[in-house]
């Protein structure tokens, strides 16, 4: 089972996100589960969202404790959630944020972490672009897409134009390709720039 | 069609497909959703003929029910928490008066204090009106259980509730395989009402009644949920040949054939403690689940027989009977009387705490160990208590618990506020 927790704001699209990502998943014929953290969304305030993936059903109905990869849409809650709980070294981390983890403040922190597996991208900016309006869900999940492999970007490409009609979905359709894209090109450069 | 479909949805489009004619509802957290998609289903004409009335409260919405079902319409709505217990003088007569309504109770807590989370107190306020209540698992089980509560409710002349539990299946996007208007064509018959509000043929309904004959008319109402008790499996047995879907019937067994231990619980936390005991099962424990899906008629008979083998029977519950322990545990322990197992009492999951795999292996370990008190509040905060327990003992005036806890825990508005 792959356990996906994602972090954001009332607006955010943070629900939807969770709820997309199920859908993609499902089209490839998995298993899969997305629910939000119960009750109190309100614009602006801090939300949670989880989904699982899993080649057989899930039937587990508690939250996300451990995840296997963190999303976290907006970085102005790094000082203000406990965003890390449960996290193990192993999970996968991506940040919408056009700067870098050392920037963040989180070098340290995410130092024992597997390199391959943290990304920050800037989500946001590619909303902007593409939808005019900063919504980095959809971007996000094309990020996601590209760091895990749990997903396909066709997947996610047919959820959102199921989810958002016409001009939108294109619109939200074009902002993951765009993520997906940066994501590849970053893990390219990466490995590189490896000394292996 | 399996479709990837928030748990609400699923509820509100097979409701449709149940063609209901009168829809009456007012909305509550976290019952909104599923009201919201039957709304606009009516009003888009997808669903129809069907009238969606709205009203000024739940009180209401159960007063219309009762009219449109007495003149002889197929009738739907839905609520939870403080709603229900808003409509419950409405509640109980729909029941008195044998009216085949089916409602879906998205399972909240009750305040005080405020709580808009999930638990099972809503459908424990209520549990002797005389409605069947019919517990789902699953979004699966919920959709499925709307179909065969019309055919039950309208059978019978009985209403019936279908508990769904509230924000963790109302509002989780999962694997639902919804069924085709042909399928529930076939399985549900149009409605017959055994007692109709007709000007060409009048009659009275709801009129007064005596110590001469108010105990045979509960007896009667009885005999009707014992009735259903032979028509709740049999309901279930024709829903999955038509269907494949094993959905309702009166309770469900998992790995129990040689446990000694068995947690019997309603609801969505079954999932989870499948979870726990196939983890308990490979260290070498024998330990099973017994899941409940009809708590009310309460299936005496087939509890205790799914239990038979258990030595040790803990019961895992979302609600209390403040002043005493366990609702569900009280009815198993009636019910295993007279056999050498023992009864444990664990309440959990109030007001949406969590109800995690690992404190359920916990709790499990501590059951085989001997060690479970019978009454055991699952990952209770002792220390949060003792704290103001203690507050209470130095002064009189130690003001209101449950905000002191809340600024005691470093929760409160304010601080939540001071943050943002």
């Amino acid at each position: 089972m792959f356990q996906i927790r994602i972090h954001g704001r009332g607006g955010q699209g943070v629900v939807t996100a969770a709820e997309l990502l199920s859908v993609a998943a499902f089209a490839e014929g998995r298993h899969a589960q997305a629910f939000p953290s119960f009750g109190s969304e309100r614009t602006g305030a801090p939300v949670v969202s989880f989904c699982r993936i899993d080649d057989r059903e899930i039937r587990t109905r508690e939250p996300v404790m451990v995840p296997d990869a963190l999303i976290i849409q907006d970085v102005t809650l790094l000082h203000q959630v406990d965003l890390f709980s449960g996290l193990s070294s192993e999970c996968y981390v991506l940040v919408n944020s056009s700067r870098s983890f050392e920037e963040l403040g989180l070098g340290e922190f995410l130092k024992t972490f597997h390199p391959e597996r943290l990304l920050t991208c800037p989500a946001t900016e590619f909303a902007m672009e593409h939808l005019g309006r900063p919504l980095p869900n959809a971007a996000l999940l094309g990020g996601f897409a590209a760091l895990t492999h749990q997903v396909s970007l066709e997947a996610l490409d047919r959820a959102l134009r199921d989810r958002f009609e016409g001009v939108v979905g294109e619109r939200n359709a074009a902002a993951a390709a765009a993520t997906f894209r940066y994501v590849v090109e970053q893990k390219e450069e990466s490995l590189h720039a490896s000394p292996n | 069609m399996l479709r990837q479909i928030e748990g609400s949805r699923a509820v509100a489009e097979t409701v449709a497909l149940c063609r209901p004619e009168v829809v009456c509802a007012y909305p509550i957290s976290p019952q909104t959703h599923i009201i919201e998609a039957v709304g606009a289903m009516v009003k888009a004409g997808l669903l129809s003929p069907c009238e969606f009335i709205n009203v000024e409260s739940e009180f209401a919405a159960m007063s219309v029910s009762i009219g449109s079902s007495a003149a002889g319409a197929r009738t739907y709505t839905a609520t939870s928490s403080q709603g229900l217990l808003f409509m419950i003088e409405a509640v109980y007569n729909a029941a008195g008066l044998g009216l085949p309504i089916v409602m879906t109770l998205a399972n909240r807590a009750i305040g005080a204090p405020i709580n808009i989370w999930n638990d099972h107190s809503d459908a424990m306020a209520v549990r002797d009106s005389g409605w069947i209540q019919l517990f789902a698992e699953t979004n699966q089980e919920a959709a499925d259980l709307h179909v065969q509560a019309f055919r039950l409710a309208e059978e019978l002349s009985v209403p019936v509730m279908v508990c769904m539990d509230g924000f963790i299946l109302t509002h989780a996007v999962e694997g639902v395989d919804m069924l085709d208007q042909s399928v529930v064509d076939g399985f549900l018959p149009p409605y017959e009402p055994r007692q109709v509000l007709d000007p060409n043929d009048p009659v009275s309904i709801g009129a007064m009644v005596g110590p001469e004959a108010f105990e045979e008319v509960r007896y009667l109402a009885h005999l009707r949920q014992m009735d259903a008790l032979e028509r709740i499996p049999a309901i279930a047995q024709e829903f999955e040949e038509l269907t494949g879907h094993a959905s309702g019937g009166l309770v469900r067994s998992y790995r129990t054939e040689d446990a000694d231990t068995i947690v019997v619980a309603l609801g969505s936390v079954l999932g989870t403690i499948k979870d726990a005991v196939d983890v308990r099962r490979q260290a070498g424990e024998r330990v099973g689940v017994v899941g409940i899906t009809s708590f009310r008629p309460f299936p005496g008979e087939a509890v205790r027989e799914a239990l038979s083998g258990a030595s040790r029977i803990i019961v895992l519950e979302k609600a209390f009977s403040i002043g005493f322990g366990g609702v569900l545990a009280t009815d198993v322990a009636l019910v295993v009387q007279g056999s050498n197992a023992k009864v444990f009492s664990v309440v959990a999951g109030l007001g949406g705490r969590a109800i995690t795999r690992r404190s359920l292996e916990d709790l499990l370990a501590q059951s085989v160990r001997g060690e479970l008190n019978p009454l055991t509040f699952l990952d209770l905060d002792q220390a949060a208590v003792d704290r103001e327990r203690a507050r209470m003992a130095s002064t009189r005036r130690s003001g209101p618990s449950a905000e002191n806890l809340l600024r005691d825990l470093g929760s409160d508005y304010a601080a939540s506020k001071a943050q943002t």
